[in-house]
């Protein structure tokens, strides 16, 4: 079976389940099913997906309705888009699941489900798309979404979080849609293969450069990176935890993936001025998000600063500009994007238990949930960089890029950066796990439901730790095809084909 | 004509971004409102104006003429518009409830949640 038909699957198949949603009575048993139902197609969807884009030659390219590829609404599929989709999939199914156990009643007669389906429209397309402007639909696709998740809850700080939120996101909408007139202005085509060809020779030119700062803003704002970020602890916190844990996991890595695919791909020819611009914003975002995380003792304040410091590690990776350091870096998000949503996983249902998200307030889980208590080491040892976790590959691999290039300080804040992780994870553990409960009150039953997705994400990044061979090899061919995609490609270094071969053999040329 | 759109442009962003330094929410939404068309207009300016006619082909012709305004870029802002639309319709009412939740509109009520 060829690929091309799937290609467009990861988008009609959430969005023709969201209007069967629309449709099912509104009580929360049909919707529940149906949510859990569509949410494990979508995955099944993203296996075949990457199974054939990892099968085909190169990138897979689709044109819808006939129409040439600079004119036509274009689709992208490569490995990096297809990796990414297979994730955001999981994601998707392990949040709906997860979901059953703590969105109301009321929520799912708010078209709870509906919305979350089309935020798994406007990820997937976001994903899959080869154009700049459809970059840009998608991108609204999936904030309209998030702001409808995100005031859903309506609980007291609801709307002052989503306030910021949703402002922010706006301002850069505008950003963004500024930055690709000029850009289109100047190409006369948004698709990215194009743009790339065309303004190859053209890296000098003023109206490249606003451009070109305008969508470093857009895509900035949207990955959280130092000093856009403030936007995302004072809103993420806010929502329910299945929302953030949705949100966290995945909405600023479609930022992240923008500022990869425009500045690592497309419009790679300006790397000379962004290159060092990404690895002081990488490792500025690093430093910030994790004395964010030092300083808070509240759950979900805590997770949502980390994010901001783990963004940084993917920033770092695009600044080191090299096929080596993407690959790095896609191997790092999608562990990233796994190990974050199990942490919030986990935190909800510690906080469930606990009945408070304030650490002063926790106690005692280690002897009254041993399960939920390994349940949470494994994500928060592999956020902090353990072996064999996939955390530990993940950092081992970026650092080792970093000391290839020979940017020490780099390299050093780092490591500096992941043992602070270590420490604000440690926080929580004797916190909530190990300090006595500072109440005599039982605590409230754990239900074995809502640890079930908690188990499966952090059997998933295990299971990258163990298979880390074949993983690390797909980001690899990833991080070429997106390299190819540059015509003014970073100079090949010559490399290795894969880690292990390294080290049991010398490796070939 | 290209001059009076840029000035027109910049006159948009200018007093979008005084409005968005306002500390009233509602002045915030109606600039960010400004900024939007503001980007809407550049996107239509960047293309290039042309000579000013429609961008339709005529009957009998194969292709639009040279100096035509680009069609392209006049689609890509009508959906543009369409979203800022919805964007703008959906802040207006979470701006509503957030002033009878607070009572007023000033934006000292939101920093009230630790960062």
């Amino acid at each position: 079976m060829s690929v091309e038909p799937l290609v467009a699957l990861p988008v009609l198949v959430p969005l023709l389940a969201g209007v069967i949603m629309l449709c099912l009575p509104a009580r929360p048993g049909p919707r529940k099913a149906w949510l859990v139902a569509a949410t494990g197609i979508n995955l099944a969807v993203g296996c075949l997906l990457l199974q054939g884009v990892s099968r085909a030659p190169g990138p897979v390219e689709v044109v819808f309705g006939g129409w040439e590829a600079p004119v036509g609404i274009a689709f992208h599929a490569d490995l990096l888009a297809a990796m990414m989709v297979l994730v955001a999939a999981l994601i998707g199914f392990c949040g709906a699941w997860y979901g059953l156990g703590e969105i109301g009643r009321l929520l799912w007669r708010r078209h709870y489900g509906f919305f979350y389906l089309l935020l798994l429209v406007g990820i997937n397309g976001a994903f899959l798309t080869g154009d700049l402007f459809n970059l840009f639909v998608w991108f609204e696709v999936m904030l309209m979404a998030s702001f409808a998740m995100m005031v859903m809850g309506r609980s007291a700080h609801t709307v002052e979080g989503a306030t910021k939120y949703v402002v922010l996101n706006m301002l850069s909408s505008f950003f963004f849609l500024s930055g690709l007139g000029i850009l289109y202005g100047k190409a006369g085509s948004l698709n990215l293969n194009d743009v790339a060809v065309k303004l190859v020779d053209a890296s000098g030119d003023p109206m490249i450069l606003t451009s070109g700062a305008l969508l470093l803003l857009a895509f900035g704002i949207k990955a959280g990176v130092f000093p856009l970020y403030f936007w995302l602890p004072a809103s993420y916190p806010y929502t329910g935890f299945t929302t953030a844990a949705v949100f966290g996991g995945l909405l600023t890595k479609v930022g992240v993936y923008a500022l990869f695919r425009v500045f690592g791909g497309a419009l790679g020819f300006l790397s000379d001025l962004t290159a060092d611009l990404f690895l002081w914003i990488g490792a500025a975002t690093m430093i910030v998000g994790v004395l964010g995380a030092a300083s808070r003792f509240h759950l979900r304040r805590i997770l949502s600063f980390h994010i901001v410091s783990q963004i940084g590690y993917l920033v770092l990776g695009l600044g080191l500009f090299t096929q080596g350091a993407f690959a790095a870096a896609i191997f790092y998000t999608v562990h990233h994007i796994i190990v974050k949503t199990n942490l919030f996983f986990a935190a909800g249902v510690i906080a469930a238990s606990g009945r408070s998200e304030r650490l002063e307030k926790l106690g005692g889980l280690f002897t009254r949930a041993p399960l939920l208590a390994l349940l949470f080491a494994i994500p928060a040892l592999s956020l902090g960089g353990i072996p064999p976790l996939s955390g530990f590959f993940a950092k081992f691999l970026l650092i080792r890029e970093t000391l290839r290039e020979e940017a020490w300080g780099f390299a050093a804040v780092a490591l500096a950066v992941g043992v602070l992780t270590l420490f604000s994870m440690t926080k929580i553990w004797s916190e909530a796990f190990w300090k006595e409960s500072p109440r005599s009150a039982p605590l409230s039953r754990l239900r074995a439901g809502r640890l079930a997705p908690v188990a499966v994400l952090a059997a998933v990044t295990v299971g990258i730790g163990l298979a880390f061979g074949p993983v690390y090899e797909l980001a690899e061919r990833a991080a070429a095809q997106l390299v190819a995609q540059n015509p003014a490609a970073p100079t090949p270094v010559p490399r290795e084909l894969s880690m292990i071969a390294t080290d049991t053999e010398v490796s070939e040329p | 004509m290209e001059i009076l759109i840029s000035l027109l442009i910049g006159f948009l962003a200018a007093a979008g971004v005084y409005l968005l330094l306002q500390r009233n929410l509602f002045r915030v939404l109606i600039g960010l409102a400004l900024l939007a068309q503001s980007a809407n207009l550049l996107v239509f300016a960047a293309a290039g104006l042309g000579d000013g006619g429609h961008a339709i082909i005529a009957p009998g012709a194969e292709r639009l003429p040279e100096d035509h305004p680009d069609p392209l870029a006049q689609a890509l802002v009508l959906t543009a518009i369409v979203i800022s639309f919805g964007v703008l319709a959906f802040c207006l009412t979470l701006l509503k409830r957030a002033h009878r939740r607070s009572g007023d509109s000033d934006i000292a009520s939101l920093v009230k949640l630790d960062p």
